[in-house]
């Protein structure tokens, strides 16, 4: 049974149905029991699950991963929050040389079955330090997985995949869909890591882009079908590990790719995307690999700052149209 | 400690000049014209009053997410401060920064800060170049109870020690961060506790007393002028609206009775009421003190809503320096 709920109710949904199913789930992060998280992501858990298994830690995002790694590394199946995704700067020792590695350095014999979960994505005049955009950052790291969904259903099933998933995994929760409703089945399901999802099918170019910004494309899409402009739109879902065959598949059918994101450009995913497109489908290609993504700064507070900052519907389109205004082969 | 009437009257301003800043900000965000986060400072109104009147426009200080109050008590101005937060081109911040990393180095405000703890190992660095250029400034870190339990702040109070820095570690224990209450994250009931495992110095001042708090400043600062390192002042306060926004009753994780006794011994109010009975100061001088600081809000806001917004040419603008130095010489 589906009925419609909200992005964030889905994270929800998850977290406490895995919960049920399994006492080695717990939660830790700031505000998240009594206060059910700064979102409301962790909404009642504590209610129904009590303060062993919903836990409410100090401001110490360190040991917060700290916790979720030695947990982890003990038997335990850690789901820990960090508020916004800009304090994982607060705990990146943690992250990238203890999370990540300790399975590999330790010749396979640690699991860390670890999901930590924040708050990503600006639109909010939150400015610098609670607005970005840091995937590409974790994407870097091996050992660590990452995903950032861009709608309910796919939250509910990629956060259940998350809690079941025996490496450390990054469930982004974009804060401008927290409230966007979608089509929820009640019962656990789970979607595969790594596996991309088509939004849209299309024929005449592909744009691959994720969380907000791919239902921002999705829109850019309908809008340009009036024209008679076919695109198809690929939300990888999850960014590492990377569904390189179903966007190389797409691309060899269209020819002409774009990708659209909300972090800056320099070393922002869309280099990686763009340099696996030419490497597995240059031949298919009749245009440059397109790139709609933000400046090279800070983000800027003002909402008028932002609003140019941040990839609009109008920049998308008109990417769109450049790569088309090539000629083809 | 005796302190002259005018200390008192300017450490009364500061107060009211905070007071007046963060309720107008609060009507504004009310009204949807402030941008972004909002975190106020009313109730807190005597830490940085009493603090900042005991600092020089040369010594620095660190700040927080709610750090309004420790720009307007360093000598912040209206104008700039109401058109950042509104986030205006003639802003501070030129519109960039908003509340949360509201600055202003001309008066030693080494800006708000969005990420918990971590103003108080910058202030360590302005401490360490104070100490460097031996010229008697200090260097005073803002921070609350919530943020003594990242380790940032631990880490800057064993470093201010072990160098022995001038530095002024005043933590405002308003017995919450964001939505939960102090118990539920420290063992301890008293930050001040954690000052002795640093080799500090560590006293609990009342935060609802600017005279308090300044006496503690006053011989903080001496200490450390002197050479003899970093202290540590608690203050016992209170914030008397929620952790951001304006609502201050009926919320979930705390009691209203509570907020009420707090009200009751507002730093402004009481102030007010001792200072009238001592004879140093009658009602008319307040009012008039208060006239005085309404009319330049009012001025103020209407500065920022007449001013423009940034332009979106800025947005590349001051990422990088443009220029290096010409010689090693002193940075600008
Ligand atoms: C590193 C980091 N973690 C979490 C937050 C979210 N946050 C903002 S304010 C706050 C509470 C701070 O409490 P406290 O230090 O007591 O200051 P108060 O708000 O009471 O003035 C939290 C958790 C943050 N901004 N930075
Ligand atoms: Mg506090």
């Amino acid at each position: 049974m589906s009925r419609k709920i909200a992005y964030v109710q889905a994270f929800n949904e998850a977290v406490r149905q895995e919960m049920q199913a399994n006492d080695d789930v717990f939660c830790a992060g700031e505000d998240i029991g009594a206060f059910g998280g700064v979102f409301q992501s962790y909404a009642g858990l504590q209610k129904e699950f009590g303060e062993r298994r919903v836990v409410d830690t100090p401001i110490s995002e360190q040991a917060i991963i700290g916790l979720g790694v030695g947990a982890a590394v003990a038997g335990l199946r850690p789901i820990v929050d960090i508020m916004f995704m800009d304090f994982i700067a607060v705990a990146f020792d943690q992250i990238i040389n203890q999370a990540a590695k300790l399975k590999y350095m330790f010749g396979g014999s640690a699991t860390v079955p670890m999901t930590i979960t924040t708050g990503g994505g600006g639109g909010l005049s939150a400015a610098a330090q609670h607005s970005q955009s840091l995937e590409a950052l974790i994407c870097h790291i091996p050992g660590l997985k990452v995903v950032y969904p861009s709608n309910p259903y796919d939250m509910k099933g990629l956060m259940t995949s998350c809690i079941r998933e025996n490496n450390p995994t990054i469930m982004i929760k974009h804060k401008r869909l927290l409230g966007m409703q979608g089509d929820v089945p009640e019962e656990p399901y789970a979607i595969p890591l790594g596996k991309a999802n088509i939004l849209r099918e299309g024929t005449d170019v592909t744009v691959v882009s994720w969380a907000k910004m791919a239902n921002d494309s999705v829109d850019v899409a309908d809008q340009l079908a009036s024209e008679g402009i076919s695109v198809e739109v690929i939300d990888p879902r999850t960014m590492q590990p990377l569904d390189t065959e179903t966007i190389v598949a797409s691309v060899k059918k269209t020819n002409r790719v774009i990708v659209v994101h909300e972090a800056v450009r320099f070393a922002g995913l869309g280099a990686e995307v763009a340099a696996q497109i030419q490497e597995e489908a240059f031949d298919y290609l009749d245009a440059p690999v397109g790139r709609v993504a933000a400046p090279f700064s800070p983000v800027p507070f003002s909402p008028v700052l932002e609003a140019h900052y941040q990839p609009s519907p109008d920049r998308i389109t008109e990417a769109i149209r450049s790569v088309l205004a090539r000629p083809g082969a | 400690m005796e302190l002259s009437n005018d200390v008192l009257m300017d450490m009364h301003r500061r107060m009211v000049r905070i007071r007046l800043f963060e309720e107008a900000a609060g009507r504004l965000a009310e009204a949807a014209k402030l941008p972004g986060f909002l975190h106020l400072y009313v109730g807190q109104e005597a830490v940085a009053s009493g603090v900042c009147a005991a600092l020089t426009d040369q010594d620095q200080i660190t700040s927080t997410h709610r750090g309004h109050g420790h720009l307007v008590a360093k000598g912040g101005e209206f104008k700039p401060m109401m058109a950042e937060l509104m986030a205006k081109s003639t802003g501070y911040n030129k519109g960039k920064g908003g509340s949360m990393h509201i600055s202003n180095l001309d008066v030693g405000m080494f800006g708000a800060n969005g990420i918990v703890g971590a103003g108080a190992p910058i202030a360590v660095g302005a401490g360490f170049a104070n100490k460097y250029r031996d010229d008697g400034n200090v260097a005073a870190a803002f921070f609350g109870d919530g943020s003594t339990n990242i380790g940032a702040f631990h880490e800057a109070a064993n470093m201010a020690c072990a160098l022995q820095l001038p530095v002024l570690f005043i933590c405002e224990n308003n017995e919450y961060g964001e939505f939960t209450p102090r118990d539920k994250t420290m063992a301890i009931t008293d930050i001040v506790d954690r000052a002795a495992g640093y080799g500090m110095p560590g006293v609990i001042v009342d935060g609802m007393d600017v005279v308090a708090i300044h006496e503690a400043t006053v011989e903080a600062k001496a200490r450390a002028v002197r050479g003899d390192g970093p202290s540590l002042i608690e203050a016992k306060t209170y914030r008397f609206y929620n952790h951001h926004g304006v609502q201050n009753l009926g919320l979930k994780y705390r009691t209203d009775d509570e907020v009420e006794v707090w009200k009751q011994r507002d730093p402004i109010f009481t102030f007010e009421d001792r200072m009238i009975d001592a004879n140093n100061a009658s009602r008319d001088d307040f009012d008039a003190v208060w006239a005085e600081l309404r009319a330049d809000i009012e001025e103020a806001i209407q500065f920022a809503e007449d001013s423009p917004f940034p332009t979106p040419d800025q947005i590349l603008v001051d990422v990088y320096s443009d220029t290096p130095s010409a010689t090693s010489g002193a940075a600008q």
